[in-house]
Order: C-alpha cells, then structure tokens, then sequence
C-alpha cells in the first residue's frame, strides 16, 4: 500500500534544438528557464535538479551484459534534465508545471508522484 | 564541469549581462581561432556553441558562476581540446596547442594584459573577415557571424536573405578561407592603410544595414548598429585602427544612431525628419560623436566619412527643422559627390539643394542624377520626386509618384506612410478646386 508523497519528479524531454539557436536566443531560452524555476525557488517548492547530458549508455539483458550505447531515443523523446519539487498533489505539480520554458519548443514535462511507504 | 555551488553567485540576483552570449561567443572564436588556426573556423565555432549550450542548460539548475566569462572559455577550449586528441590531422600540433590553451588559462580574465589580448585577437580575426579575398556582402556576413555572435537566422533577417541562403554563403566562406590560406593577423606597414580602409568600408555597411529603415525586424537592425560602434571602438584601441578616419566613422554611426529611436512613432509609423522629436535625440550620444569628429580633424586626409559625419553633425546641431543649415550640407554633399558616385548619395544631395534653392531646383537635379535609372526601382526616388511636386504644388504629380513609390515597397510601415502622404496629396487638391 502507498500513499501519494509531496515531492514530484519533472522529466524534461525534447525543447529548443542547440544547433539551431544563435548565442542570443541560447540567452534568452535560459532567461526563461532563470525566470520560471526562480519562481519555483522563490516559492520554496524546488527541492533539487540538474540537466542530464546527452550520451549514456543503456545495460540490459542478464547482469546487464548488454551494453549499448545512448542516446537511444529520438531526440524529441531524450530526457534532457530533472527537477524535484513539492506540491500538494499531482494536480498541483502539475499546474506548476504549465510555465515552463519548454513548451515554447515543443518539448514535454512528466510530472511523476515520488513514492514513499508510509511508516519506511 | 567547473561550476559548483562555491563558486556561484546566489540565486535571487540572476541578472546576465544583455548580450553576454553574444559578446563572449565573440570574443572565444576570436581567441580559439588565433590558437586553432583561422582555417579552424569551424572547430572555434562548434567549440563555442558547445560551451553556450552546456551553459544554457546547466546555470539555470546550478546558477551563473562567478566568472561566466572564464567559465564558458574553459568549456570551450576543453572541447577544442578534445576534438584536436580526436582528430588525425592535428596529431602533430596537439602538444603546441596545449601549451597555448594553458597559457591562455593562466591570465586572470580582467586583467589589463589579458584584455588587450582579447582585443587583439578580434582585430586579427576583424582584419581576417575583411580580407579581399572574400566579397563585400561575405565580410559583412562573417564579421556578424565570427566577431559579433550573431545566428545565420539572424544574419539573413538582416540582408533579407534566406536562412538556408546565409548558411550556404558562410558554408563558401570558410572553404575560401582554407583555399586561400587568409592569415589571422594586424597588417602591417604599406599593407596596413588598404586593409584599414576595408575594414571601415565594412564596419560602414555594417551600420547602414541596421540604419536603413527599409526592412526587417527593428531589434536587430538596432543592434546592427551598437554592433558596428562596438567593433569601432575596438579598432580605434589599437595603433593600427587608430585613424583620423576611424574617428570619423565613430562619429558618423554615433550622430546618426543618436536619431534612430525617433525615426518612428509608437505605432511604428516612419517619421520625417521635419516630424522627429528632438528632444528625444540622444544627447550623450551625440556629445560622443562630436568628440570623434573633433578627433577626426587630426591630419589632413578628409574621407567620405568626414564629409557624412558633417552633414550628420548639421541635422544633429540643429535646433529644430527650420533652421538647419542646408547650405552647409550641400556644400559637403557637393563635395561627396564628387568622390562618391552612388546614386543615392546624388538622390541625397538633390534634397539639399531643394531646400536651398526651392523644389524646382531639387527635381531638376533628380534629373541630372548619373545612372538615374538604377533607381528607378528604389522606392525613395520616387517618394523624394513626389515630395518636391508636392512642395511645389503640384499635387497630381505628387500623388501620382507616392503611388508609384507604394507599389516598390514591402515595408509596412513605409507603406503607411505613403498612404498618409497620398491622402495629404487628395486633401490638397481638393482645397485648391475651386
């Protein structure tokens, strides 16, 4: 049995393609990202973050013997950076959500429940 | 990554520098290029959109290190770095390249020698872009690209160009740079004075693209313009650039740029000169270009800069419309026909003499302007034709080349105000029917 915790995991895929922007947009997208997450901070709901950079490298099969190497996704679907943050519920999380940056670029925002056991 | 959270400034006071990207993306090609080789543009290139990147992605979550500037050229040579252990055809200079970047590591960013280091190497690289080898249009375009950190998107909004088109010229530019093994250096000597003179021409243009109201967006047009008084400044810092004539161009951008927030209105209307509020032009601004044209006096070469920054220095001194000293300005403009054939500058100086010596005057030399037909599909003759009708009362002919100017233009806002000029023309001539 579980209960819905306050913390929320955000999984940024896709956004603004690098290789496309001019120095001055790179500036102003992350404007943007300053603005919105400072708002977050601002309003104590931003526990922790960080982008993740694009190689990795994925195990599976047995002991994880299969090795290949990442990005193993369409770039649009490639996780490109995390947030933890606090909200009352996933409804919550999710509104807070709607002012991020990325949805100027097509890019998606998971909004996912942190699971902790009641009583652990 | 070299930032971490003893080195960041707090996170309530994130405020960049306008520009910042920009400006460093500058200075790094600059200086990766001198280390890398010019015919490494591209390597600089990718090392510097490398380092905007991982900077864009990671000062939002772990906030703006103390010393971006720092921050984002180690990042960069870290890439370059990688890329010259990577790839075959550096193998023999790779020692010879790492030295230099540990070199380039050890000067404290700030510091008076660095400062003039970074200096000089964005005027090699200036003196690069201007080469001769490479046309007119590509120096321009290069310049934006390598020196002022402007995007290909951006640089084709400005020439009106296509993006795709941009790309495929800057693409040739650097093959032309390869092939004709352009040097990364200050010239020197007798060399020094031609090369020079290219690099104001560029510069020159490089202000009149932003300064011509005919088209694109107005933010980049605008800095278009702080961009080339940057880059001039930068060259008058140096023995080499520091001309009477560099002075003189100075002035000229700086006269004219003082006006340019006042050329339209809140609605994005073009504004005459007649219409301009000038209390709004910018005093300290002008007081600068005043102190370049004085600067300029040195010597006694007297450039087509010298000559225009004169007729800016009229309009910028005068107290209102009416009493600008025309006769002045046509004095210099019949002295800058004389070296400049553009027809512009012919179309220019009919005005002057319009207003010295009456409309009629004025049309008649539009008439005698040499290669008139060139502009014939420029929408300012006609525009400049139909005023001087108007002015001088005839109101059929004028309207009848508004009309003919509206049709040569796509601008809206030029659009509009030949529309408003047309409906002063009708207004006319319906009071003067009896």
């Amino acid at each position: 049995m579980s209960q819905q915790s306050n913390d929320f995991l955000y999984l940024f895929r896709g956004g603004a393609d690098p290789k496309q922007m001019s120095p001055e947009q790179m500036q102003q997208n992350m404007n943007k990202w300053f603005a919105w997450m400072g708002e977050l901070r601002s309003q104590g709901k931003l526990k922790a973050g960080q982008p993740l950079g694009d190689e990795g490298k994925v195990l599976s099969g047995r002991k994880g013997q299969t090795v290949t190497d990442g990005p193993f996704v369409e770039g649009k679907e490639e996780v490109g950076g995390y947030l933890i943050v606090s909200a009352q519920d996933l409804s919550e999380a999710a509104g807070m959500a709607k002012g991020c940056p990325i949805f100027e670029n097509n890019g998606t925002v998971e909004v996912r429940p942190i699971e902790r056991i009641p009583g652990m | 990554m070299p930032a971490n959270s003893s080195e960041t400034v707090g996170a309530d006071v994130v405020h960049l520098v306008d520009h910042l990207f920009r400006h460093e993306a500058g200075k790094m090609v600059a200086t990766l290029t001198r280390i890398l080789g010019f015919q490494n543009l591209h390597l600089a290139e990718d090392a510097v959109q490398d380092a905007l990147l991982k900077a864009m992605q990671n000062w939002a979550f772990n906030d703006v290190p103390r010393n971006p500037s720092a921050w984002l050229m180690q990042v960069a040579k870290n890439h370059a770095l990688d890329v010259v252990r990577r790839e075959r055809n550096f193998r023999s200079k790779e020692d010879e390249i790492r030295i230099c970047f540990e070199h380039c590591s050890d000067e404290q960013a700030g510091s008076v020698h660095f400062d003039d280091e970074i200096r000089d190497d964005q005027l090699r690289l200036m003196f690069a872009c201007c080469h001769p080898a490479l046309a007119r249009e590509t120096q321009v375009a290069l310049t934006l690209k390598t020196l002022c950190g402007f995007g290909e998107e951006e640089i084709a909004a400005a020439f009106l160009t296509s993006t795709a088109a941009m790309a495929k010229r800057l693409v040739r530019a650097r093959q032309q740079i390869r092939q004709a093994g352009i040097p990364l250096e200050i010239p020197s000597g007798g060399e020094l004075s031609l090369r020079l003179d290219a690099v104001l021409q560029t510069l020159y243009l490089l202000f009149n693209e932003g300064y011509k109201a005919s088209h694109g967006d107005e933010l980049i047009r605008r800095d278009l313009c702080q961009e080339a008084i940057r880059l001039t400044l930068l060259l008058l810092d140096h023995a080499a650039g520091n001309r009477p004539k560099t002075h003189a161009l100075l002035s000229l951008m700086l006269l004219s740029g003082a006006r340019l927030s006042t050329r339209v209105d809140a609605e994005g209307n073009l504004l005459l000169l007649a219409e301009q509020d000038r209390s709004r032009w910018d005093r300290p601004m002008i007081q600068r270009g005043l102190f370049h044209l004085n600067e300029s006096a040195a010597g006694n070469e007297i450039s087509e800069f010298h000559l225009q920054a004169g007729i800016a220095y009229c309009h910028c001194t005068a107290e209102s419309y009416a009493v600008t000293n025309w006769p002045r300005i046509l004095q210099l403009y019949d002295v800058l026909v004389e070296t400049n054939h553009s027809p512009v500058v012919a179309l220019n100086r009919a005005v002057a003499i319009s207003k010295v010596r009456g409309p009629e005057a004025g049309l008649n030399a539009v008439k005698r302007i040499r290669d008139r037909e060139t502009l014939e599909s420029y929408y300012l003759l006609h525009a400049v034709v139909a005023q001087l009708h108007f002015e001088s009362g005839d109101f059929s002919g004028a309207a009848r080349h508004f009309q003919r100017a509206l049709e040569l233009t796509a601008v809206k806002a030029e659009q509009n105000f030949l529309l408003f000029r047309l409906r002063a023309c009708r207004e006319q001539k319906e009071r003067v029917r009896p």
